[in-house]
């Protein structure tokens, strides 16, 4: 009844009005939305929040070292006198660098790589997805080990070694949602009025995997800090002196019990991060109702 | 202009059926050595209920299936291997049945609109303008661009899908079930719109359905289509009121009627012991359904 003509209807929320207002309903997600946040607020302004920014380095003061938390040093001083707060607020931007270079490449990379081989088929679709399943059937940790053995031990090969696995888990999901749209109406309508391949792939079924590659790259943030974690717990990451979670941990953990911060309350800044993302990608998986993803 | 607008020669689908472990093991003809044409400015109406192989033709004519055998002609010129898409040149277009599924539910009404004018290379300057123009056309408010499809109605949606298959002029305008997913109350409005953009754009039709009442409305000739081949064609008017072929008989019979009248114009059900054969319930490549049809 109401077919072309009613079009005053009262005010109407926009679609990111109405995203947002879901959002900030979910608990969840508005809890790990406050963690990243704060966490990368922290990163960014380190040389300036901290309160000795100079003992990211190699900074030694015996007379101060193995301190219990305190005022002055709220996390405790580690084995040659540095503030652990100090270096644990430094080793979260690394945390985050990790997380941002290796998802920049992994991303783009599954998500095209799905893209082409679920749209077309065939043998780039045979040839694509076997690579994909022979890359996954390699974990990440034990593919950074052995670069890390061949190369050097860094942050770039570390993070190389974790973007050249990572990027399969993007592929394989994106690779099931352009399989499932390929055959809607609404591609084979885009093919009829002439649109090309590149329109239909990154105008047409790109758009629908929005949420979904939203979801995961958040929950993935939280899952290749850990993985940058572990790398440098195992001493094939970064090096000191400079600051990474993972190294602080590992080298705090030779004097437990006695002085137990020196290896905890890094440890339980891996935990804050990686909580933060996997509970925004959590919240987000909610919010945007797309499947369930790991 | 001389010659139809779409001619169709002996055209034949099979697909192969395969077995648990993907070995084809037989073939099912969908549609099975079809010959029709459609004249300039003529509605062609394709009756025929679900499984008869009325979209896979539309599908043929539209380049996304290919055809087993037979010949497609498109203004005189062979599309029957072009693949879909800008080989056919925007001569044919389509509305396919369900709008909710045939626009892209993440973009813009404007962005839907504007796939065919970005690919035959409208210019961009004058893209708003023309986005309105077909909006305008098909009756709806220029401020629905911005809109996405989930805020609309159906029958707004398939006036948008109407703007779309418009917005580079095709000649023939394939309408597979275009009013099926819509309300009563809205078909019969979508239909009087494209009546109308066919006589202001100078369109053929070809109008898929397997709603005769409609039918009977809008096409100017008609085929009907049983398991694959088409069992009576010729003149609406004619097919509707002396139907020869008893399929064409119960398909009438099965429409609904709205009075005493109609009830009385009603052909008798010529089926009594049994219901129509599909076409899996069908031997392979056998002829048992029209024989015993015919009977």
């Amino acid at each position: 009844m109401t077919d072309a003509t009613s079009v005053s209807q009262p005010r109407r929320l926009s679609n990111a009005d109405q995203n947002w207002y879901r959002f900030t309903r979910n608990p969840t997600a508005l809890i790990g939305a406050g963690i990243v946040i704060l966490c990368i607020l922290a990163a960014i302004f380190a040389p300036f929040i901290t309160p000795y920014p100079e003992h990211v380095g190699a900074v030694v003061d015996f007379r101060s070292r193995h301190l219990p938390p305190s005022a002055d040093y709220w996390f405790g001083t580690d084995n040659v006198g540095r503030d652990i707060f100090s270096r644990t607020i430094f080793g979260m931007r690394i945390s985050l660098l990790l997380a941002v270079v290796v998802l920049g490449i992994a991303v783009p990379v599954g998500t095209i790589l799905g893209l082409v081989a679920g749209y077309f088929g065939g043998w780039v679709d045979i040839i694509i997805m076997r690579i994909t399943d022979i890359a996954l059937a390699i974990p990440a940790l034990v593919m950074a080990l052995a670069v890390a053995a061949v190369l050097s031990p860094d942050l770039i090969n570390a993070m190389l070694a974790i973007a050249g696995l990572w990027w399969t888990w993007h592929a394989r999901l994106i690779y099931a949602i352009t399989r499932q749209l390929r055959s809607q109406e609404f591609v084979e309508a885009a093919e009829t009025l002439g649109a090309g391949k590149m329109h239909i792939l990154f105008r047409e079924i790109l758009p629908n995997c929005v949420s979904a590659l939203a979801v995961k790259t958040s929950l993935d943030c939280g899952f290749v800090i850990i993985v940058g974690a572990s790398l440098s717990f195992l001493g094939l990451g970064i090096q000191p002196p400079t600051p990474d979670l993972g190294t602080m941990v590992a080298s705090g953990s030779d004097f437990l019990p006695d002085y137990w911060w020196e290896s905890v309350l890094p440890g339980c800044a891996i935990l804050f991060v990686a909580l933060g993302f996997i509970l925004l990608g959590d919240g987000l998986r909610d919010l945007f109702d797309v499947e369930e993803i790991r | 202009m001389s010659g139809p607008m779409l001619r169709i020669e002996n055209l034949t689908k099979t697909f192969p059926v395969r077995n648990a472990f993907g070995r084809i093991s037989g073939e099912v003809t969908a549609v099975d050595n079809v010959s029709f044409s459609i004249e300039p400015g003529r509605v062609y109406g394709l009756a025929g209920e679900s499984g008869s192989g009325k979209s896979t033709i539309a599908r043929m004519i539209m380049g996304l299936t290919r055809p087993t055998a037979g010949n497609i002609y498109l203004d005189g010129l062979n599309i029957t291997d072009a693949g879909s898409g800008r080989s056919r040149r925007g001569k044919v277009q389509m509305v396919f049945q369900n709008p909710g599924s045939s626009l892209n539910a993440r973009r813009t009404i404007g962005q839907s609109i504007s796939v065919p004018l970005d690919a035959h290379g409208h210019p961009r300057h004058d893209r708003a303008r023309r986005i309105d123009e077909l909006l305008e056309m098909v009756q709806l408010p220029a401020e629905f661009a911005e809109r996405y499809p989930h805020e609309l109605s159906g029958g707004q949606k398939q006036r948008v899908a109407i703007a779309r298959a418009l917005a580079m002029p095709p000649k023939l305008l394939v309408l597979d079930e275009p009013t099926s997913a819509l309300d009563v109350s809205v078909q019969a409005k979508v239909i009087d719109l494209l009546v109308d953009l066919g006589r202001r754009l100078d369109l053929t039709f070809l109008f898929i359905s397997h709603d005769l009442s409609l039918m009977r409305n809008f096409a100017q000739d008609v085929g009907v289509l049983y398991l694959g081949r088409i069992v009576e064609a010729g003149a609406t008017a004619d097919v509707f009121e002396k139907p020869s072929h008893d399929y064409t008989k119960l398909l009438l019979a099965s429409v609904p009627v709205m009075s005493a009248e109609e009830e009385a114009m009603r052909p008798a059900l010529p089926l009594v012991d049994g219901e129509v054969l599909t076409s899996d319930r069908l031997p392979v490549g056998s002829n048992t359904s029209f024989e015993r049809l015919e009977q």
